[in-house]
């Protein structure tokens, strides 16, 4: 039985079979966390069932809230937040959209919301499968947004966004996207740690002087104008940056505690370390792309992929580093930024932006790819590998974005 | 000058199509002579708040660049010329786009000039009004204030007669004949406007004011903290629980030090607490949290933090027992009950003579009764003040009228 080879790897963590938001869930009940909200929208329902089933079989005790729309919802969770209970919350696509006004005010707050975001195309037309625009709206806003790509991943990085958001020195809402249907609905072998490790990783919630209590009382969110914003602006700025350190302190204590995890929190680096052509992409498209190196490295060509985990804060220093090694860049995007520069995709434009200043710039070359839940297939990356060879041998890049996949 | 940058200090909703408009005069009234202009208002002054000091600006100038560089500005540093609309804001104004107390010459240039509608005496004017570090000249229009109702626009001619004096006290930018062009041709097609405002020119009264003058006080300030020093999360501490007046007796609850807001009211309540039943109406209405409660259950309205909005007049079920006054017929903040206390004899002298006069008992702003509006136009034109002609509504409202 697999549970027993496993129980013999890890030692006390048991494997389950379960999906990428079922993952969550089971974290989200060693977390032991107060208040959960809760509307219906695919693909992100899948974790507000399986919240609502843990609680119903006795394995968490939580306020579930099922609100009215994703606008109270957010809300919800946010007055929770500064009462000082430990929040859950979530949607997709346009039920994120929707919630917008909360999602704006969550970082100047200081509300450490934790969300999971199934990432989902945008209406219309009304599609079910993944792209990243949704979670991405929220990119300026001073949400914290890192993407995962396995089970075992969203069990883990969900114990982490809690310890992160709640460290006092941030106070800034963490939203975890897990691809649609790709991640949400696909189980996986996954460990589950035992409560004894997480109380071990993750300390209780405390709001500190921002608690709202009638022992310590304040005024939260008062009208202000010019005289106070930029400042309030500055305050999250700073947050975001003390992020940075953060997040590098609570990889290596997930490591310390529970025995796994990457070194680098921020990206995975997949045979990119003598790779002459690096792919960068976020969330599953790793996956056929891990495959199409494997069988490129088999015929002798050098080629490695960075999936970006953490979008914000963005490790534009490491990212720059690591990249400067290839001959050539390929950025896959699973988004779009229409009439963005070189009509690029928000991943592509932002590796641009971050090596601007590093001394080696390889030719960058953009795609678009997997919009709609639209499979990315071994016959897309091998495309984008062939030109991106070529863009190595030259030197050169075209200021274009190639879209994969596309009927033409 | 190759600018002339002026200011017109009104009451927000009351005077907002006033401010407006006489700035929108300046402007076109300044370009019969070629002059490039603009208006604005103070945008931090919106949402406007019924009676709340707010500004307007008129600023021209001899070219577009020069314009430029008071353009996509809250405010000017300074004015040449600050034109207030009502004279209870020499007291000073505090509005929800600044913090603390300002002087109403504090953007005064030194020997510019204040511009105002008043019908007190200059003396009478300069007990109030802040004194300034450097020289400038008190004109006068010898006007009430004109106040509307909510969104109504008085036709009382002060925007001409502001225009009018303007261009005494600023003819190389407004030239008595290009306001009076300006008056007929752009904005108004009044000839009867154009006496008025020639009228002004005419009767326009000066005093300069030396460093000495003015009300001593200093007025509140407020420093704005640095972003670190600031608590984060859009978080401040409330205002605490308030406490007993003395001796365990009475409550006085906590307020805002920063913003007070009695420089909004244009009449202030005077409390009879002889007659006071103690029965809370004016404590509970209040909007304000305003009224203090005196040891012996009486109610004494804190004059820091009154906006002088009438509900306690209108709730209190005792004759004459709480009646607004015009805010210009006092000099301080001081507690009435403090003075009723000390003498009683000498306090209720002191009342008699507040709600006893008609000219300062009538409502400043907003109309009473229907046909009000007519009656008060006919008489106001240019008379150098204008008659009392309304009360109070309620009961006593026929015995307030003269």
């Amino acid at each position: 039985m697999a549970t027993v080879t496993a129980t013999k790897a890890a030692s006390e963590d048991k494997e389950l079979l379960i999906s990428g938001s079922e993952a969550v869930a089971e974290s989200l009940a060693l977390a032991d966390i107060d208040v959960v909200t809760a509307y219906p929208i695919r693909p992100y329902d899948t974790v507000m069932q399986a919240i609502a089933k843990k609680i119903a079989n006795g394995q968490l005790v939580a306020e579930y809230i099922v609100a009215e729309g994703e606008h109270s919802q957010f809300e919800i969770v946010k007055h929770a937040s500064t009462v000082g209970a430990r929040v859950f919350c979530g949607s997709s696509g346009v039920g994120w959209m929707y919630a917008m006004e909360c999602l704006v005010v969550t970082p100047p707050l200081r509300v450490p919301m934790v969300c999971l975001v199934g990432n989902r195309a945008l209406d219309d037309p009304g599609a079910f499968g993944v792209e990243h625009n949704d979670a991405l709206v929220v990119r300026d806003l001073g949400w914290m947004l890192c993407w995962i790509d396995t089970s075992q991943e969203a069990l883990d990085t969900t114990l982490i966004a809690y310890r992160v958001a709640e460290d006092r020195r941030i106070f800034l809402p963490l939203a975890i996207s897990a691809d649609g249907a790709f991640l949400t609905h696909s189980q996986a072998l996954t460990l589950v740690p035992p409560k004894e490790k997480v109380d071990r990783f993750l300390p209780r919630y405390d709001r500190g002087d921002l608690l709202l209590h009638p022992d310590n009382p304040i005024t939260v969110a008062p009208q202000a104008n010019e005289d106070w914003v930029i400042e309030i602006r500055r305050q999250n700025d700073e947050a975001m940056k003390r992020a940075v350190g953060v997040i590098e302190e609570a990889y290596a204590d997930f490591r310390r505690v529970f025995g796994r995890g990457p070194e680098n929190p921020w990206f995975e680096e997949y045979m990119a370390e003598d790779a002459d052509v690096i792919l960068v992409g976020m969330g599953t498209i790793s996956l056929p792309i891990k495959v199409a190196i494997r069988e490129l490295r088999a015929k002798g060509k050098k080629v490695g992929l960075i999936r970006l985990r953490w979008f914000r804060p963005f490790p534009f220093e490491r990212l720059a580093t690591a990249l400067g090694r290839a001959k050539a860049i390929g950025v896959i995007d699973r988004d779009y930024s229409f009439g963005s520069p070189f009509h690029s995709g928000v991943v592509a434009n932002e590796i641009r932006a971050a090596m601007y200043n590093a001394d080696k710039r390889p030719p960058l070359l953009s795609f678009i790819c997997g919009l709609g839940g639209r499979e990315v297939t071994l016959e897309d990356v091998n495309k984008a590998v062939d030109m991106c060879d070529a863009a190595a041998r030259s030197g050169k890049a075209d200021a274009k974005t190639h879209w994969l996949g596309v009927r033409e | 000058m190759s600018a002339l940058i002026c200011e017109v200090v009104y009451r927000g909703i009351f005077q907002k199509n006033l401010a407006a408009r006489i700035c929108r005069g300046i402007v076109l009234s300044a370009r019969k002579s070629g002059r490039w202009g603009i208006a604005f208002g103070r945008y931090g002054d919106s949402p406007q708040r019924n009676g709340i000091p707010a500004k307007d600006f008129a600023i021209v100038a001899d070219t577009n660049e020069e314009l430029e560089q008071n353009m996509a500005r809250y405010e000017p540093k300074h004015v040449d010329v600050t034109v207030c609309v009502d004279d209870t804001l020499s007291k000073g104004v505090e509005s929800w786009a600044w913090y603390g107390l300002q002087p109403i010459n504090r953007l005064t240039e030194p020997n510019g000039t204040l511009l105002m509608t008043s019908l007190q005496p200059f003396d009478a004017l300069l007990k109030d009004i802040h004194k300034k570090d450097a020289p400038y000249k008190l004109t006068l229009i010898r006007a009430k204030a004109s106040f509307s109702g909510l969104w109504v626009y008085k036709e009382d001619h002060t925007e001409v007669r502001i225009l009018g004096a303007l261009a005494k006290i600023a003819p190389s930018f407004l030239t008595l004949d290009g306001v009076c062009e300006a008056i007929k041709e752009m904005e108004w097609g009044s000839e009867l406007k154009v006496a008025s405002a020639r009228k002004a020119y005419d009767r326009l009264e000066t005093r300069e004011v030396k460093i000495t003058e003015g009300n001593p006080e200093v007025p509140y300030a407020f420093e704005m903290p640095k972003w670190w020093e600031m608590r984060e999360g859009v978080t401040i501490p409330a205002i605490p629980i308030g406490k007993p007046k003395e001796g365990g007796q009475g409550y006085v609850p906590e307020r805002n030090p920063y913003f007070k807001k009695f420089s909004t009211r244009t009449m202030r309540p005077v409390i009879d607490f002889d007659t006071c039943v103690k029965c809370n109406l004016c404590w509970i209405s209040c909007p304000d949290s305003c009224f203090d409660v005196m040891p012996d259950g009486t109610f004494d309205a804190n004059m820091e933090s009154c906006c002088g909005c009438g509900v306690c007049e209108a709730v209190c079920p005792v004759e004459d027992c709480i009646t607004m006054v015009n805010e210009s017929a006092f000099d301080d903040n001081a507690s009435q009950w403090e003075a009723w206390r000390k003498d009683k004899a000498g306090y209720k002298t002191w009342l008699g003579a507040k709600i006893g006069d008609k000219k300062t008992t009538v409502r400043s702003h907003g109309f009473r009764f229907r046909g009000q509006y007519d009656e008060e136009i006919k008489q106001d034109l240019d008379s150098g003040g204008v008659e009392i002609t309304a009360g109070i509504p309620g009961e006593n409202a026929a015995r307030k009228t003269v």
